[in-house]
């Protein structure tokens, strides 16, 4: 008995998986987000205002991946979508 | 009687309730997406936040503030004063004969009033054991992760003046 390939599943199940994917990596950048925004407000209440750039850099490229993320599961599902409407 | 018949062999709910729940889940894991988006937004904007209040931060003005007088205070003896507000709650202690040092009292962990221990040579929180170091207030011990706001003191025709606030 042998796995059934990517190409061998339906394009909905194959759309599932890339969000759910998305979406987990999406989670992920959030939870190091919120590490470095407390890393950075605890730091400047403690009087050091070095960090906050690098900090806001940091958070600001993650922000984007997160926004890139998105218009890749809002592609994959007006793909399935169109894909389901033609079958 | 054929015309009665349904031409679809599915139950009747199902056709009056056509929403499939692969497509809910897709709709729901959509929001769910743009959610997270937003959130990683706040995110962003609360550290842009905390970048533009160190940009434009104004270094504070303190008053001057007379604490004690040179003598008043013995060697490893301790008054109490405030500084700048009523509010603010601090700490001067006589290291040795010609050095004084005070700091804020609230300890940077939960805020309780750190006391000077004479027989450790420390300033102590009795709530969660968190120890300073009375030459420059940095953590000794338990915690507290920041070191104590430490108040800058200035000699004044043999009288300590408070004059600021020095937070690392």
């Amino acid at each position: 008995m042998t796995m059934p390939s990517n190409v061998d599943l339906p394009p909905k199940t194959r759309g599932l998986t890339a969000i759910a994917g998305a979406m987990s990596l999406i989670a992920v950048l959030l939870i190091v987000q919120i590490w470095l925004l407390s890393a950075a407000l605890e730091s400047f209440l403690s009087g050091k205002h070095n960090t906050a750039l690098p900090a806001a850099i940091f958070s600001g490229i993650m922000f984007l991946i997160c926004v890139g993320l998105y218009l890749f599961v809002d592609r994959v599902d007006s793909d399935v979508r169109h894909s389901a409407g033609d079958h | 009687m054929k015309w009665l018949r349904r031409s679809s062999s599915d139950p009747l709910w199902k056709e009056e309730f056509s929403v499939r729940t692969a497509d809910e889940r897709y709709v729901t894991r959509r929001q769910l997406t743009k959610f997270l988006v937003l959130t990683s937004f706040g995110m962003f904007v609360g550290n842009l936040w905390i970048l533009v209040r160190s940009i434009f931060l104004k270094a504070p003005s303190y008053p001057q503030q007379v604490v004690a007088r040179e003598g008043d205070i013995p060697i490893g003896g301790v008054k109490l004063f405030t500084f700048p507000t009523k509010d603010d709650h601090c700490i001067l202690v006589r290291t040795s004969e010609n050095e004084h040092v005070a700091f804020s009292q609230k300890c940077t962990h939960l805020s309780c009033a750190v006391y000077f221990s004479r027989e450790n040579n420390r300033l102590e929180c009795p709530c969660h054991k968190g120890f300073f170091s009375v030459a420059d207030g940095s953590v000794l011990q338990g915690p507290p992760s920041r070191p104590l706001p430490k108040i800058v003191l200035e000699s004044h025709d043999g009288q300590l003046v408070a004059v600021g606030i020095k937070t690392s």
